[in-house]
């Protein structure tokens, strides 16, 4: 009994041969199809003589970057997917990070890709295509195969500037993905409207369940984020029926007043979370779709995915925050406070969010020293070595006994659905000739990055600068030059001062 | 039109608003820009951009934003 993520592949496509699986915009993907492209790749990968290692996917967003995913999984290997999007400098960072034999791209991201200066193997997706399939090397792989083998590496923003790849098992998706199935009853019959980015563990929600019951599973087309009426027609054109969104993607449709003219009304089961829902808006979902569920999912990428989530059965307030609710079950959810001491649910104190269980990942990636300061023994518990993950956010139980995110131990945000680290932006703006202090603020009502600093460069300049080297979601939205970046009487930055002159 | 294109400017100060004509279609603008322009431009020139005027043809250019924002003016 093997606990493999594509166990589920093989007997989805002989149950649904011919259903689509994945539709992008340009290509659709039936299971047959699907499980045929994955064994061919995996073949590619073991006849090439690679096995447990990490290898890129620097493809377009496509069925065929998903198939390259797991073709990477059948062949014993995991798959670090990278935004073709992303500038060259910090694809340099992760490249670097995980040393990989080999890069999948596409026809789309070939050229980018040879300028990238990766020392491995460079191979276009449809070249894979053509291997032919090696049954008894992929069943000596699976026969090997156990369920803490490392699947996937996803990056995620790091304060010192360098971003940190989060290594992810079999066991863990398998956890997260029975949970998460069961919350939000996901079948055959499930129809997803993907909104997230592939690069991320937050399309997670899509693609295991789509191949573990057979479901289809849309990329919407990222141009439809910024026309809310057209994005409602392609909801309802698919009869898509279930979507897993940044709470920023739902507010384009809601804030917009697309409701007035269409409803996307084959939608009954709405999971969001990463940021939080303005209730405002919130009910404007509700009173289109009174009969769908609304599901607030949090959860930080080293716990896989999603740990907690929160069914909203009951009206709130403005200016209320919706619950985390409860940890999905086989996860547990302790509160610890500066002392390492648990905070218990009825003293309704604050206290550091931290998650043990299945769900955890195996750490980051080649990064010892970031890994133990976050994945460390659980302080409660001495008898024998247990990990826990210490988010950095803050939390406390409420009067119902409901979990409720307060704020972060850090400088890390939630900016249009990104989890950004303020850090990894300031790094990059000292690092720029002529910079001599910068310090990052998040304008939380006005949902802006602002930098400050101090140096030679002009106002405009600094924002043209930073997108040589940041991904378009973290360059600052307002930068302001001061003649020095103010500090506190012990020389740190001064952060109340400067949210003061937002 | 001076407002508008200061706005623009605050979100891409590289682009020459005078002439670009592909702002959306040549994926300047992406659709988190749209959405901070358009909480701007509700601010500044008190008009409101329902959801059956959010389509690229509104936003390639600087004028035909200026276009769309006197219209909606207009109509008031």
């Amino acid at each position: 009994m093997h606990n493999h993520v594509l166990n589920s592949l093989k007997t989805t496509a002989a149950k649904f041969p011919d259903k689509a699986a994945f539709c992008g915009e340009n290509s659709v993907l039936t299971f047959r199809q699907l499980d045929e492209a994955v064994d061919r790749i995996g073949s590619y990968l073991l006849k090439e003589g690679i096995r447990r290692s990490p290898i890129v996917v620097y493809m377009e967003k496509s069925p065929e970057e998903v198939a390259a995913f797991f073709g990477i999984i059948r062949g014993g290997s995991y798959y670090v997917p990278i935004d073709a999007e992303m500038p060259s400098v910090r694809i340099h960072l992760i490249l670097e990070n995980v040393q990989a034999p080999l890069l999948i791209c596409d026809d789309q991201t070939a050229d980018q890709a040879a300028e990238l200066g990766f020392t491995g193997k460079i191979v276009r997706y449809a070249e894979l295509l053509e291997t032919t399939i090696d049954e008894a090397a992929l069943q000596k792989v699976y026969d090997a195969s156990i369920d803490t083998d490392p699947l996937y590496v996803v990056f995620t923003s790091g304060s010192t500037g360098v971003p940190k790849g989060v290594v992810g098992c079999h066991r863990a998706v398998n956890d997260y993905i029975d949970q998460l199935s069961e919350v939000l009853g996901f079948s055959s019959e499930t129809v997803f409207g993907n909104q997230t980015p592939l690069y991320l563990d937050a399309c997670f929600k899509e693609l295991y369940p789509t191949i573990r019951f057979g479901a289809t599973t849309f990329f919407v087309p990222k141009p439809l984020f910024m026309q809310p009426l057209k994005l409602v027609q392609y909801l309802n054109e698919h009869e898509i029926n279930t979507v897993c969104w940044v709470v920023s993607a739902l507010t384009i449709i809601s804030t917009f007043q697309t409701f007035k003219t269409e409803i996307p009304k084959y939608l009954k089961t709405i999971a969001f979370g990463s940021e939080v829902f303005p209730i405002k808006q919130f009910r404007m979902w509700r009173e289109a779709l009174p009969d769908a569920t609304f599901t607030n999912l949090y959860g930080p990428t080293e716990g896989t995915g999603m740990c907690c989530y929160y069914k909203v059965d009951r009206a709130f307030e403005d200016g209320e925050a919706i619950p985390i609710g409860r940890p999905f079950d086989n996860t547990d959810i302790i509160l610890l406070d500066e002392e390492n001491h648990e905070v218990t649910k009825e003293s309704g104190d604050q206290g550091e969010i931290c998650i043990r269980g299945t769900s955890l990942t195996l750490g980051y990636m080649n990064n010892p020293e970031k890994t133990a300061e976050a994945f460390t023994l659980n302080p409660l518990q001495k008898g024998w070595p247990e990990l826990i993950y210490r988010t950095g956010d803050i939390g406390r139980y409420n009067e119902r006994g409901e979990l409720m995110f307060v704020s972060r131990k850090d400088f890390q945000i939630k900016h249009m659905g990104h989890r950004i680290e303020l850090g990894e932006i300031e790094v990059n703006a000292q690092m720029l000739d002529g910079i001599t202090g910068a310090a990052c603020i998040y304008d939380k009502t006005k949902g802006k990055i602002v930098l400050f600093y101090s140096g030679d460069k002009e106002e405009d300049e600094m924002k043209v600068l930073l997108k040589d080297s940041l991904p378009r979601y973290m360059v600052p939205n307002v930068t302001r030059k001061l003649p020095a970046i103010p500090l506190t009487s012990n020389g740190k930055t001064d952060r109340v001062a400067l949210a003061g002159m937002i | 039109m001076d407002e508008l294109i200061s706005i623009l400017k605050e979100i891409h100060p590289d682009v020459d608003y005078s002439t670009a004509t592909n702002l959306v279609d040549g994926k300047i603008l992406d659709s988190f820009d749209i959405i901070s322009l358009v909480a701007e431009i509700a601010d500044t020139f008190d008009v409101v951009i329902s959801a059956e005027y959010m389509i690229p043809e509104n936003f390639n250019s600087a004028e035909a934003l200026w276009n769309l924002i006197r219209k909606l003016q207009d109509d008031d």
